[in-house]
């Protein structure tokens, strides 16, 4: 036991230390925070407020243009080239031109600019057009507004479980994003420290030091070590990134003063309530529509907190490190017979295809067909079995699963992961001391068997 | 007493048999020689002593008792393919393997400093292995093997990758390693290079066990009660108790190949060429391992 020990501390002792660690340990948060931090910052800067002349012709329509925040209108008078004389003189967005038209039949409008129109502010000059334009119309058939707005449905589902443990509110968007954020740091861990556990093995090969290994260790305890030590460095890795990306990103927030990095279901409400907001603008008075937009934004963010206050933490924060280490060690002992098998790096492919296709395919299945139907027969296979469980189950995990397919999924894992360790441990001991050979899979199979 | 005992061991690999029935003692305290051509099933025999693959067959005997796990600590192997991990530093790797090999932390620092004081090498323990030549790396090895201070060291081509120079600071080491009461395995396809060195040697050829046993006795047995003489004069053998078996002539000085027969002693000869030629040496001719190697395959193959 204190030998395992001792190569757990040298494997994670060599890794942590290797310049390659740091870099990355450090640098990934910064890129991350560069990455919420930037659009913020770029979006704070262009958003001056854009000022429209409007040449309105038909005389329908300037007076009823309401101002916003960030969108000024000047009325003009005069011909269109004249309009077109003072536009160019001025720092002005755009000259909107309204012909002589009739409200049934608006045509003819034009925007003049000297930048070409960005999209933002041609749909948002339509949406003005059209809400004036639609006002006049109800207006012209005897309805007004108000009544119209009392009319109009505004439906927004509640979901809610009905399951023994009674009722909670779901919220289908944050239980997804919560699985599949699980399942993807998932598969990427098994992927890059599964690597690394095949390099170490393919090392110590090359390096011929495992004949003076395998002689103080058995070669079982060796692999072993080196699973345990690998895994220890991801769990470091994933640990320091989560603290330095909190430190980073509230610290650049601070100091550019943007408003505290948003979490994607802020920004997600935000950007919901500004479309909400855009829709209800028109006739209504700007206190009107700050209003209405507040409303909805904050009936979107109880929403949204009721919901991340509904999904059970410490079953999927539990669920997610079972998942990642068992799927870790199910897929890393077989890593590290690829490696063992081999002589050199170039030689691992043919291996390493049977080992990534269910990985890779459980990973497209599950923000595909599992998120979609979490309960159907599909995802009630790929996560009872062992070799698709770990990413799928942990799609699934979010939206609720009865117990006992989670301890059947669970305890198949366990025994995956025994079965892994048992055939690895075969093909490794024979292979670490095989050297030049071509290895086929028939060798292989051979090797399962050998005496040693 | 017999440090290791090694009783009808029998390997054999997918297609080829790589020990067969092959049986010897390595008395306690001794340098003893594992001879054989490459391919012999010496490094086969070796893994089964260090217990990094298992006998199909037999059993094996260190101090007495049946081999156990726990014996490799009292054992220290240098491969002959050697290996370090590139990228650790002298220090560190020294450290981990000899606490691999059960020793503490603070006893192994003790004892790298005593080694690395007597190889002279204390600059290097900060460096990685990578950096250092590989007569260096060999010296590390070397090191690493008997740091644990085992009662039985195997030595797999010790001397290949050395220069002279390092052969012999190998070569006294490992003497004085059997004077503090050490066995010294050799495991060797150059025979002539550790004939000085060995007491006692066992001939591995073609997966089975040639020869065994002290090398003076083995000479004794081997040995031709041949001659050579080199003198001044003419020499003419005529005495039926002497063969001359080659005979030179150069510038009035003669080279012969002298063999007693029907039990004549040396100074027969001394006695009988006296009369005849003046003689400048007289050398008994030992055959070499390797005659005795080469003459016993022979001798194998016939039968």
């Amino acid at each position: 036991m204190s030998k395992i020990w001792l190569i757990i501390q040298r494997e994670y002792l060599t890794r942590v230390r290797k310049k390659s660690f740091i870099v990355m340990t450090l640098l990934t948060p910064l890129l991350l925070a560069a990455f919420m931090v930037l659009p913020a910052l770029l979006v704070s800067m262009s958003d001056e407020t854009e000022t429209v002349m409007v040449l309105d012709e038909s005389g329908l329509i300037a007076d009823k243009l309401e101002d916003k925040k960030d969108l000024k209108f000047i009325p003009l008078a005069g011909s269109l080239e004249q309009a077109k004389t003072v536009y160019q003189e001025t720092e002005n967005t755009a000259l909107l031109y309204i012909p002589r038209m009739t409200i049934d039949d608006p045509r003819g409008i034009t925007i003049y600019s000297r930048k070409n129109t960005s999209l933002q502010t041609q749909v948002r000059l339509e949406n003005a057009l059209e809400k004036v334009i639609e006002s006049q119309r109800f207006m012209a058939s005897g309805i007004d507004r108000e009544t119209l707005d009392k009319i109009e449905a505004d439906i927004k589902l509640t979901t809610i479980n009905l399951s023994d443990k009674g009722e909670r509110d779901n919220n289908a968007i944050i239980t997804s994003i919560a699985g599949v954020a699980g399942a993807v740091i998932i598969y990427f861990f098994i992927f890059m420290y599964g690597v690394q556990i095949m390099r170490g093995v393919i090392e110590e090969k090359t390096s011929r030091i495992v004949e003076v290994m395998i002689s103080s260790v058995k070669p079982f305890q060796l692999m072993m070590g080196k699973i345990i030590g690998i895994a220890a460095v991801g769990l470091t890795q994933f640990l320091l990134w989560i603290v330095l990306s909190f430190v980073v990103v509230t610290g650049v927030s601070a100091a550019f003063g943007i408003d505290a990095a948003p979490s994607p279901t802020q920004q997600f409400a935000a950007g919901q309530a500004a479309a909400v907001g855009e829709d209800v603008e028109g006739l209504e008075t700007d206190e009107a529509a700050a209003s209405a937009v507040d409303d909805d934004g904050t009936e979107m963010l109880t929403d949204m907190s009721r919901a991340i206050a509904n999904l059970n933490f410490p079953l999927i924060l539990g669920c997610f490190l079972f998942y990642f280490l068992g799927g870790y060690l199910l897929y890393g002992s077989l890593f590290g017979a690829i490696g063992a098998a081999v002589d050199n790096e170039t030689d691992t492919q043919q291996f390493m295809f049977p080992i990534t296709i269910p990985l890779i395919i459980s990973f497209i299945m599950s923000y595909t067909l599992v998120l979609k139907n979490p309960d159907g027969p599909v995802s009630f296979w790929m996560s009872i079995i062992p070799f698709t469980s770990p990413i799928v189950m942990m799609v699934r995990v979010p939206f609720g699963v009865p117990a006992w397919e989670l301890l059947l999924s669970m305890a198949l894992l366990v025994l995956g992961f025994v079965f892994t360790t048992w055939i690895a441990a075969r093909i490794y001991r024979v292979g670490i001391l095989m050297y030049g050979k071509k290895i086929n899979y028939k060798e292989l199979s051979k090797w399962l068997f050998y005496r040693v | 007493m017999s440090i290791l005992k090694i009783e009808s061991v029998t390997k054999t690999y997918a297609n080829h048999t790589a020990l067969n029935n092959v049986s010897f003692e390595i008395p306690a305290g001794c340098i003893f020689g594992l001879l054989g051509p490459n391919g012999a099933g010496k490094t086969s025999l070796i893994r089964i002593i260090t217990q990094i693959t298992g006998a199909d067959s037999g059993k094996i005997y260190f101090k007495g008792e049946r081999l156990r796990p726990e014996h490799i600590k009292d054992m220290g192997y240098l491969p002959e393919e050697r290996g370090l991990y590139k990228k650790m530093k002298v220090g560190e790797q020294l450290l981990y393997l000899a606490q691999l090999k059960g020793l503490s932390k603070s006893e192994a620092t003790a004892r790298i400093k005593e080694w690395v004081d007597r190889f002279e090498i204390r600059d290097w323990l900060g460096k990685n292995i990578e950096d250092l030549s590989k007569g260096m790396q060999q010296k590390v090895q070397f090191i690493a093997t008997v740091l644990h201070q085992p009662s039985l060291i195997i030595l797999d081509e010790p001397f290949s990758g050395f220069d002279p120079i390092n052969a012999n600071l190998i070569k006294d080491e490992i003497l004085r390693l059997r004077e503090k009461g050490a066995t010294i395995i050799f495991s060797t396809h150059r025979m002539e290079s550790v004939e000085e060195l060995c007491d006692n040697i066992a001939l591995i050829n073609r997966s089975q066990k040639v020869l065994d046993g002290p090398v003076n006795e083995i000479k004794d047995t081997y040995k031709t009660d041949t001659y050579q003489v080199i003198g001044d004069g003419h020499l003419m053998v005529t005495s039926p108790d002497f063969e001359v078996l080659e005979q030179h002539e150069n510038h009035g000085i003669f080279r012969a190949n002298i063999r007693l027969l029907n039990n004549t002693r040396p100074n027969d000869l001394l006695r009988y060429l006296i009369q005849r030629v003046e003689i400048h040496s007289f050398v008994e001719l030992v055959p070499s391992i390797n005659d005795i190697f080469i003459r016993k395959v022979k001798e194998t193959h016939h039968v």
